[in-house]
This record gives C-alpha cells, structure tokens and sequence, in this order.
C-alpha cells in the first residue's frame, strides 16, 4: 500500500491509553467511509492495541510501520459508518 | 466533535465503544431529560445520567429530605436533611459532573403545569410513588407523544417498562384504572429494600441512554419484573390495546385530571 493516499494525520505522540484509541476513534469518525487516516504516536502498547481496536471496529488497517526506535505510524482505511 | 481534554478523559469509556463513540456522545450531551421524583429511583436514575453527561436534567420534587430517606435515595445525605429533594440531587449531580445542568423544579405535579413542565423535554422518567401521578405522567407522555420510562418497586419487587406512545402500549393499555386507594399497599406500610430502587432506577437510566444514542431495543411492549429473593428477572409482553381510554382508536381521556390524593402517597 505504499504511497495510499493519505485524507488525515492525526499525531498522538505523546499520549498513553486508553486517550490513545480514544482519539485515534474520534479521527476516524472525522473521516468518509473509504477515505485513509494515518496515525503516528508513540506509545509502545498502543502499536499494537490500535491496529487491533480498529479491526474490531471494521476498519481495514493497511499499514503499521516503527519508523524511528520511539514511534509508529498506523495507517486505517474507514471501512463502516460510525 | 468539540470535547475539551476534561470531557475526553470523563467520557473515554463511551467514546471507544462502537455504539457510543464521539456522535453518540455529543447526542448524550445534548439531550433533555424530565425525572418526576428524587426519590428512591429519582436518585439513582439522575445520577447515572449526570454521570453519562446528559445535558439537561430536571428533577421534579417538593418534598423535603428525611432521615428515613437515606437509606435507599443515594442522591441525599445529612447534610441535605430538610433541604428541598430536587435541590438537594441537583447539589449531588453537579458535583459528580459540572457538565451537566440540573434543573431543581420545585412542585408537586398536577394536571395544570405537566404539559407545560414536560413539553421542553425529550424523554420523561417516572420515578413516584403513587398511582395518581403515575397515570397522570402516562397520560401527559401519550398527548405530547413524550417517550416515557416508568420505574415500580415494593418489599423485594421492582418492575420496568419503556412506554413509546402510539407505536406501543401504555400504561392503560396495561391496567385501565388505578387500583382502589388502600388496595395496594406504600412502601411506608410495606417497605422496600433499599438497594431495589438502584437496580431498577440503573435499569431505567440504561433505557434512557438507549433511547438517545437510538441503540439497542427498548422495553416497550414489555414489562421486565425483577424479584430480588428469588434472582428472576421476567419479561412479560404487554400488547397494545385498541380500546385503551388514552391511546387507543377512539380515546374517551381528552384532558387531564388530578385523581384524589388520599390514594396513596409514600
């Protein structure tokens, strides 16, 4: 999926759980069905909590990458209506 | 979605679940919601919703906080002894939650100001203690077509039911007439477990966030009985009945009356 087009950028470094899905789920319903959110943060757990809560939810997670030792990006494609 | 960081953390646990979320949440806010009685179910009703972050409160009482009282109206203290029961809750939701405006309305209701009280608001709840008022609340609910969650209890026993006017029954639909006055007896003559008003009061606050986030199915058409002795909780259907005084085809209640007092009063 690289270079997916990319609707939102929602930076949550910074933030622990449970504010991390708390507003990584607010960013999402921000968003049109079929429209890409990427996410970057930096809370380890939230790595892979996130990926995981958006699955549950419906959403199509297309990528989650470490770009850097401290941080993450996850990239969600809105797949239902909130 | 405006929250303030406050309101993210308050409200964290709605807003990760699916059914809730920032929409659901912001509909919680806005809503406006009539609790007749800060009794026993009044209480803990006003609490859960204060707690929810429903917008608009309003509790209807002119009665005076008795020691008595305590033991089961979780929304009262010493402190608030002698104070007027719709002031008092009001004090106790908005410490819980500064978010939410809570409207002490200091009356006893009758025929004259219950369309009038009730018409500002989206949803009423029934939390009194005698069958003149509750079939009063029944009949305002089904004019001004006001969804209308009703609460009981006694000794051990509690019943729910959620009243959609016209699309299910209502209370007459159920019993047309109150019992004689003296048949049934009050929780002054009888008693009630103190903890039985906050189950079925949480019960009705559950039904009140369903009907405003528009989730899930509500009670109506269904009474849900809850004996606490024996741990059983019954569903039993109520139908819609054609000939109702008030909802049905051709209603013979076309305004409101105040029933004699000396029916009972707790």
């Amino acid at each position: 999926m690289e270079g997916a087009k990319i609707d939102k950028k929602l930076d949550i470094r910074g933030e622990v759980c449970p504010y991390t899905l708390v507003k990584s789920k607010l960013g999402v319903e921000s968003i049109e069905v079929g429209q890409i959110i990427e996410i970057i943060l930096d809370y380890p757990e939230a790595s892979e909590s996130i990926p995981k809560a958006m699955l549950n939810y419906g959403h199509s997670v297309l990528k989650v990458e470490k770009i850097n030792p401290k941080e993450w990006i996850v990239q969600v494609r809105k797949e239902v209506e909130d | 979605m405006d929250f303030t960081e406050e309101q993210l953390k308050r409200y964290s646990r709605h807003i990760i679940l699916p059914e809730v979320g920032g929409k659901g949440q912001k509909k919680i806010s806005e809503a406006k919601v009539l609790i007749v009685g800060a009794g026993g179910l009044g209480c803990p009703v006003g609490y859960y919703l204060a707690a929810a972050g429903v917008g608009t409160i309003a509790m209807v009482d002119n009665d005076h906080v008795e020691l008595s009282n305590l033991q089961r109206q979780i929304a009262h203290s010493v402190k608030t002894l002698d104070v007027n029961k719709a002031d008092s809750a009001k004090q106790t939701f908005e410490a819980l939650n500064p978010d939410v405006n809570v409207i002490a309305i200091k009356e006893r209701i009758n025929s004259k100001i219950i369309l009038d009280l009730f018409k500002d608001y989206d949803i009423i709840v029934d939390g009194t203690d005698n069958f003149p008022t509750r079939y009063l609340i029944n009949d305002a609910c089904v004019m001004l077509k006001k969804p209308l969650v009703s609460g009981a209890i006694l000794r051990f026993e509690g019943q729910v039911t959620t009243i959609l006017p016209h699309e299910g029954p209502c209370y007459r639909c159920l019993f047309e007439e109150p019992p004689p006055a003296g048949l049934v007896p009050s929780c002054q003559e009888a008693g009630v477990l103190g903890v039985l008003p906050g189950v079925i009061g949480a019960l009705q606050a559950t039904e009140v966030l369903k009907l405003i986030l528009g989730k899930g199915k509500p009670l109506s058409g269904n009474l849900l009985i809850y004996d606490a002795l024996g741990v059983n909780f019954r569903k039993v259907r109520v139908p819609k009945n054609e000939d109702c005084p008030i909802c049905g085809k051709d209603p013979k209640i076309t305004d409101l009356t105040d029933m004699p007092e000396e029916y009972c009063s707790i």
